[in-house]
C-alpha cells in the first residue's frame, strides 16, 4: 500500500524541478491529444513550440506577449505570497488602461516628452486604485477578496465598453467602438525597427528586479512571506496585517495597470473593447508556474506566451484548432499543482501490508 | 551598427533553415474574427476561401483572431510565411493591416469593410448589404400583421444604420403604418443575448424579426414563436425552415477568386470595391413560397431593378427624424453620404445610442 | 388591460426561462461551497456540459441521453478538480481557474465538428395551457422539463441542507472539517460527492443553453454565465431559496433592459449589465461586516485546504 507523509522540509531542487516536470507532462499529454486529433504529434509540437520562436520576429513577439503577463504575475506574487487572493488583475489592467487611455486622449494633439510618463503613471495609479477596492472592503468589512476582485473585472470591462462605444469613441471614426489613435508621443518607443518589441519590456524587467530586491533583501519582503505563512505567526510577530493587505493589493494593482497601459501605448495605440485577451487571468497561471518567484515568473511568462503564439502558428501551418492553446495552459497548471504534492508530501510504498485507515 | 548585426543574425537564422516555407508557391491567407462555424459572417468568408482553393490556389486561414494586439502578429506571420495575398475580414483589422502592409510591399492586402488604404498594396472591399435590406423591408411591410418590425442591431456604425434606414424606407413605401423597434445588443455574436433580444421584440408585438448580428439564434427563436424572420450573412434556412422568408447572403467567392487570380498573374491593383446585388456580392437566398407568389414576383422584380440601377435603396425625398431633408426628390443618396450615414431616417423610433 | 396582464406574464416567463442555467449552476456550486470547497471552474464545467449535451444529441438523436451525458461530463471535469484539490491538496482558486481555461479550450476542440448544425426542438410541456390561461399561462406552462427541475431544485436543496442528516453532515464538513473528521465523518468522501454533484449541475446548466435555450453549439456560448452563477451563490448568501430570487433578479435585469430598448427608452445598457456584479459586491459587504450573519450560512472553511494527519 501507499502511505502519504508530510515532508518536514522541502528541498529546493524539487521546488524548481516540479515546473519542469509539469511542462514535460503537458508536452506528453499534448502529443497524445494531437495524435488523437489526427496530427503527427512531433510535427504538431514543433509547430507549436519551436516554429513560433525560430526567427527574430517571433522572438520579439514572444517578448511582446510575455511583457504584460510577467508584469501582472509579479504583482500577483506579492498578493499570493501573503495569502491575498486577488484574481481580478484583468479588471485592474482594464481600469489602468481606461485611466491611462483617458490621459492619452486628453493629450491626443500634444507632443512632448512628458506625455508618455504621465500616461504610464496614470495607468499605474488607475490599476492601483481599482485594486484598493477589494483590499479596503476586506479590511473594513471582512469581505472575500476573491469574489470582490472577480466582480470588479466585469464592472471594469463594461465601463470600458461604455466609454469606447459612447463618450470616448473617435469623433471621426464613424461610431466604430474605438477611440482616436494616440499621438506619437503617447506611444512606447519601439526598440528595433521592423519588430514590435517596445520599451514596455524595460518596465517589466525593472519590476522583476524591484520585486526581487523587495522580496529577498528587505524586511518588508520577509513580512510579506511571514504573513502568508500563518496569520497567527504574523500577528504574534506584531505585523500590521491590515496595512499589509492594502500594500500587496496596491502593488499588484499598479503592476496590472502598468500592463494595461503598456498594451494600449505599445502594440495597440488606442482604446477599444478588446485591450486584453484575458492577460489578467492567464497571469495567475504564470505566477504559479513561476513559483511566485520573480526570476521564475520571467521564465513562466515566456512559456505561457509561447502557448499563445504556438496556437496561432499551429493553425497557420497545420490547421490545428486555435483553442489548443488554452487546453495547454490549463494542463500546465493542472500538472504543476499536482506535482506540488511531491513538494510537501512524500509517498511511501509500504508493500502489500494491510493498510490501516 | 547593431541593426546591421541584427540583420546579419536574421539572415543566418534564415539560412539555417529556421524559417519555414521558403518555397515560392503562390498562397493566399485569410484572417477571421470568429470561428469558421459561426454560420454567419466568418462562415461566408470561409466559403469564399474554399472557392479560391477550388480554383487551384493554396490557402491558409486563422480563425477567432481578436481585434487587439494579436491581429497584427497573425497578419504579419502570414505575410512572413510566404503568403502573397492576405484577406483581413473584420473592421478591427484596419490599422494592423495597414501597418503590416507598410513592411511587406510585395505582399497584397485586402481589408474588408474598412476605409484606410495607406499603402499602394492595400485594397478595401465591402458589400452593399443595404440593397438586400431594401428587399427585406418590402417583404416585412407586406407580411406584417402587427405592423411592428423587430430589429436586432449590433453597433451604431454606418453600415448598421444604413441597413435600418434602407429597411424602414422600403417598408414604409408599402405599408405606411409600420413601426421599427430596435434593440442594440453591442455584440456581433452572442447567441444567448441575440435570442433574448429576439424574444423581447416578439413579446412586444413584433411579428417580423430582422437581425444585424451573426448567429442563427434569432431565426430559431422566431421559428419557435411562429413569426417571420430573415437570415443574415448566409442562408440560414435550415435553422428555421418555416419562419425564414429569405436570407441576405454575403457572397465573397467571386471577388476572392478574381482578386487571387489577379494577384497570382500580377494584374492586381489597389482599389476600393463596394459591390452589391448587381455584381453578386450581395445575393438573396430562395424566397419562401409562404409569402405568396404575387409578393415573390414583386420582390424579384425589385431585386432586378436594384441590380440594374433602375431602383435605388435611398431615393429622395428622404427626411431625417427631425424632418430635415437629407435627399431631395428625384435624387438618390451618393456613396459618400451612404458611407458616413449616422442619423436615422424619419419613421425610425428612438435615438442612436451614443 | 387584459393584454397588459398577459404581457406581464410573458415577460415573467421569459425572465424565468433565462434564469434557468444560472439556477442550475448556482445550486450545484452552492452545495460544493457549503462543503467548504470553492470551485471557480463553473464556467468550464458549464461549457463542457453544453458541448457534450449537444454532441450526444447529434450523435444519438436522443435528448434524454444528451441530458444525462452533459451531467456526466460536467461531473467528470469536476472530478479533475476534486482529485487535485482533495487528494493532492492543491490550491482551490488556481485549480478552479485552470479548470475554466481548460474547459473552454477543450469544448472548442470537441465542438469543432458540431458548429453550424441546427439543434432539435426540445419537447415543451403543457403548451395548451400556456395560451389558455392569461397571465399565469406563460409563466408556468409551455416550458421544458429542465425548467421545472431547475425551479424545484432550490427547494429540494434547501430541504436537503436543513432537514436531512446528510445535509447536516455537508454543512458540518464545510463549517469545521477538523471537528467533523473527529466525529468520524469521512470529510474527503463528503467533499468529493459535493464537488461531483456541483459539476453535474453545472453540466446540466450548460446543456440547457445548447439543447433548449439556443439549440445549437457555438464556441464560448456560455458567455460568462458561469461567473455570474458564482456571483449568485454569494449574492444568495449561500441560501438555496435566495439563489432562486437572485437568479430572477439577474436574469430580469438582462431581459428588462432589452424590453426597455424595444420600447424606445434610452438606457445606459452597460450600466444595467454591470448591476448584478455591483449588487453582489454590495451584498458581500453587508453580509460580511456582521460576523453573526456570516456564521448563519457561510461555510467557514470555504476554500481552505484540509489535510488531516493520519
Amino acid at each position: 500500500m501507499i502511505k502519504i507523509e508530510r515532508r518536514d522540509e522541502t528541498s529546493n531542487l524539487i521546488y524548481f524541478l516540479t515546473p519542469v516536470l509539469a511542462i514535460f507532462l503537458t508536452l506528453v499529454t499534448g502529443a497524445i491529444i494531437f495524435y488523437l486529433l489526427g496530427f503527427k504529434p512531433l510535427e504538431a509540437l514543433k509547430f507549436f513550440f519551436i516554429t513560433p520562436i525560430s526567427d527574430l520576429y517571433g522572438l520579439s513577439e514572444l517578448l511582446v506577449k510575455a511583457t504584460p503577463l510577467c508584469l501582472i504575475a509579479i504583482g500577483l506574487s506579492f498578493c499570493f505570497k501573503s495569502n491575498n487572493w486577488n484574481i481580478g488583475a484583468e479588471g485592474q489592467l482594464t481600469f489602468g488602461g481606461i485611466v491611462g487611455g483617458g490621459v492619452a486622449l486628453l493629450f491626443y494633439n500634444h507632443e512632448g516628452f512628458y506625455v508618455l510618463p504621465l500616461i504610464i503613471l496614470a495607468g499605474a495609479i488607475g490599476g492601483m486604485i481599482f485594486a484598493m477596492i477589494p483590499a479596503i472592503l476586506k479590511i473594513y468589512f471582512n469581505t472575500n477578496e476573491i469574489l470582490v476582485s472577480l466582480m470588479l473585472v466585469y464592472i471594469s470591462k463594461l465601463l470600458l465598453d461604455y466609454l469606447v462605444v459612447g463618450p470616448w469613441s473617435n469623433p471621426e471614426g464613424f461610431n466604430f467602438p474605438e477611440t482616436r489613435q494616440f499621438s506619437e508621443s503617447a506611444r512606447l518607443p519601439i526598440l528595433f525597427e521592423g519588430l514590435r518589441i517596445h520599451a514596455g519590456i524595460f518596465i517589466a524587467l525593472f519590476s522583476v528586479f524591484l520585486a526581487w530586491v523587495v522580496l529577498f533583501k528587505t524586511y518588508l519582503g520577509f513580512q510579506i512571506k511571514v504573513s502568508g505563512l500563518s496569520l497567527k505567526t504574523a500577528k504574534y510577530a506584531g505585523f500590521k496585517g491590515k496595512t499589509m493587505i492594502l500594500l500587496v493589493f496596491m502593488v499588484s494593482g499598479a503592476c496590472a495597470g502598468l500592463a494595461g497601459v503598456g498594451e494600449i501605448t505599445g502594440p495597440i495605440g488606442q482604446l477599444h473593447r478588446m485591450i486584453s485577451p484575458e492577460y489578467g487571468f492567464t497571469a495567475i497561471i504564470v505566477a504559479f508556474l513561476g513559483r511566485l518567484n520573480p526570476i521564475g515568473i520571467v521564465f513562466a511568462s515566456l512559456i505561457v506566451a509561447l502557448t499563445y503564439l504556438g496556437a496561432e502558428t499551429a493553425q497557420i501551418f497545420l490547421q490545428v484548432p486555435k483553442y489548443t492553446g488554452q487546453v495547454f495552459q490549463g494542463m500546465i497548471l493542472f500538472f504543476l499543482l499536482a506535482s506540488d504534492f511531491l513538494l510537501f508530501f512524500r509517498i511511501k510504498f509500504l508493500g502489500l501490508k494491510k493498510y490501516e485507515y | 551598427m547593431y541593426k546591421n548585426f541584427l540583420r546579419l543574425l536574421a539572415s543566418v537564422l534564415l539560412l539555417l533553415g529556421f524559417s519555414i516555407n521558403a518555397n515560392a508557391e503562390f498562397k493566399v491567407g485569410f484572417v477571421y474574427v470568429g470561428p469558421t462555424g459561426d454560420h454567419g459572417w466568418t462562415y461566408q468568408h470561409d466559403e469564399g476561401r474554399k472557392a479560391v482553393e477550388a480554383a487551384g490556389i493554396k490557402t491558409t486561414y486563422v480563425e477567432s483572431v481578436p481585434e487587439g494586439a494579436d491581429a497584427e502578429r497573425v497578419i504579419r506571420q502570414l505575410a512572413q510565411s510566404g503568403h502573397d495575398l492576405i484577406f483581413t475580414t473584420s473592421f478591427g483589422y484596419m490599422d494592423p493591416t495597414n501597418k503590416v502592409a507598410k513592411d511587406f510591399p510585395n505582399v497584397k492586402f485586402e481589408h474588408a469593410t474598412g476605409y484606410k488604404r495607406e499603402h499602394s498594396n492595400v485594397s478595401t472591399y465591402s458589400a452593399r448589404f443595404y440593397e438586400g435590406r431594401t428587399l427585406l423591408g418590402h417583404m416585412a411591410g407586406k407580411m406584417t400583421k402587427t405592423n411592428v418590425i423587430g430589429y436586432i442591431a449590433s453597433f451604431p456604425i454606418p453600415e448598421v444604420i444604413r441597413g435600418i434606414n434602407a429597411m424602414t424606407l422600403a417598408a414604409q413605401k408599402v405599408n405606411p403604418n409600420i413601426k421599427t423597434k430596435i434593440v442594440w445588443v453591442f455584440t456581433w455574436y452572442d447567441p444567448g443575448k441575440e435570442s433574448e433580444a429576439a424574444q423581447a421584440l416578439i413579446d412586444q408585438g413584433a411579428d417580423i424579426i430582422m437581425q444585424h448580428t451573426d448567429s442563427t439564434a434569432p431565426v430559431q427563436v422566431a421559428e419557435k414563436a411562429g413569426v417571420w424572420s430573415f437570415g443574415q450573412a448566409s442562408d440560414m434556412q435550415r435553422f428555421a425552415p418555416k419562419s425564414i422568408l429569405t436570407s441576405i447572403i454575403d457572397d465573397w467567392a467571386p471577388y476572392y477568386v478574381e482578386r487571387s487570380i489577379a494577384a497570382r498573374d500580377g494584374t492586381w491593383k489597389q482599389q476600393d470595391t463596394w459591390h452589391g446585388l448587381k455584381e453578386g456580392m450581395v445575393a438573396m437566398a430562395p424566397y419562401n413560397s409562404a409569402m405568396g407568389s404575387g409578393l415573390v414576383k414583386e420582390v424579384e422584380k425589385l431585386q432586378k431593378d436594384l441590380a440594374s440601377g433602375k431602383a435605388h435603396s435611398f431615393t429622395g425625398p428622404i427626411y431625417d427624424q427631425k424632418g430635415n431633408l437629407l435627399v431631395a426628390e428625384g435624387k438618390v443618396a451618393d456613396d459618400g453620404m451612404l458611407a458616413g450615414m449616422s442619423v436615422y431616417v424619419k419613421g425610425v423610433e428612438g435615438d442612436i445610442p451614443k | 388591460m387584459n393584454i397588459d396582464i398577459n404581457f406581464l406574464g410573458i415577460l415573467i416567463g421569459a425572465i424565468m426561462a433565462s434564469s434557468v442555467p444560472l439556477i442550475l449552476a448556482a445550486s450545484g456550486e452552492l452545495i460544493t461551497e457549503r462543503s467548504g470547497v470553492l470551485n471557480l471552474g463553473v464556467e468550464g464545467m458549464m461549457i463542457i456540459g453544453a458541448i457534450s449535451g449537444f454532441a450526444l444529441m447529434v450523435i444519438t438523436d436522443n435528448l434524454f441521453l444528451a441530458i444525462i451525458g452533459s451531467m456526466l461530463s460536467g461531473l467528470l471535469l469536476s472530478f479533475i478538480f476534486g482529485f487535485l484539490t482533495q487528494s493532492l491538496l492543491t490550491n482551490h482558486v488556481a485549480t478552479g481557474l485552470a479548470l475554466t481555461i481548460f474547459g473552454i479550450g477543450l469544448s472548442a476542440m470537441i465542438g469543432k465538428d458540431f458548429v453550424g448544425i441546427p439543434g432539435k426542438q426540445f419537447p415543451l410541456l403543457f403548451v395548451n395551457l400556456k395560451e389558455a390561461i392569461p397571465f399565469f399561462g406563460p409563466i408556468f406552462f409551455g416550458h421544458s422539463i429542465v425548467f421545472y427541475f431547475a425551479f424545484l431544485l432550490p427547494f429540494g436543496t434547501n430541504y436537503f441542507l436543513k432537514k436531512t442528516k446528510i445535509g447536516l453532515i455537508v454543512r458540518a464538513v464545510g463549517d469545521s472539517p477538523l471537528s467533523a473528521a473527529n466525529q468520524g465523518i469521512n470529510v474527503l468522501l463528503v467533499r468529493y460527492c459535493c464537488i461531483l454533484y456541483g459539476g453535474a449541475m453545472c453540466g446540466l446548466g450548460g446543456a440547457y443553453l445548447s439543447l433548449i435555450y439556443t439549440p445549437q453549439w457555438i464556441e464560448n456560448m456560455t458567455a460568462g454565465r458561469g461567473w455570474i452563477a458564482l456571483a449568485l451563490v454569494v449574492f444568495a448568501t449561500w441560501s438555496p431559496l435566495k439563489v432562486l430570487v437572485g437568479a430572477i433578479i439577474f436574469g430580469g435585469i438582462t431581459i428588462l433592459q432589452l424590453h426597455m430598448q424595444a420600447m424606445g427608452i434610452r438606457i445606459p445598457v452597460q450600466f444595467l449589465s454591470a448591476l448584478p456584479y455591483i449588487m453582489t459586491i454590495v451584498v458581500l459587504v453587508i453580509i460580511s461586516r456582521d460576523s453573526r450573519k456570516i456564521k448563519l450560512n457561510t461555510p467557514t472553511s470555504l476554500g481552505q485546504i484540509f489535510y488531516k494527519e493520519k
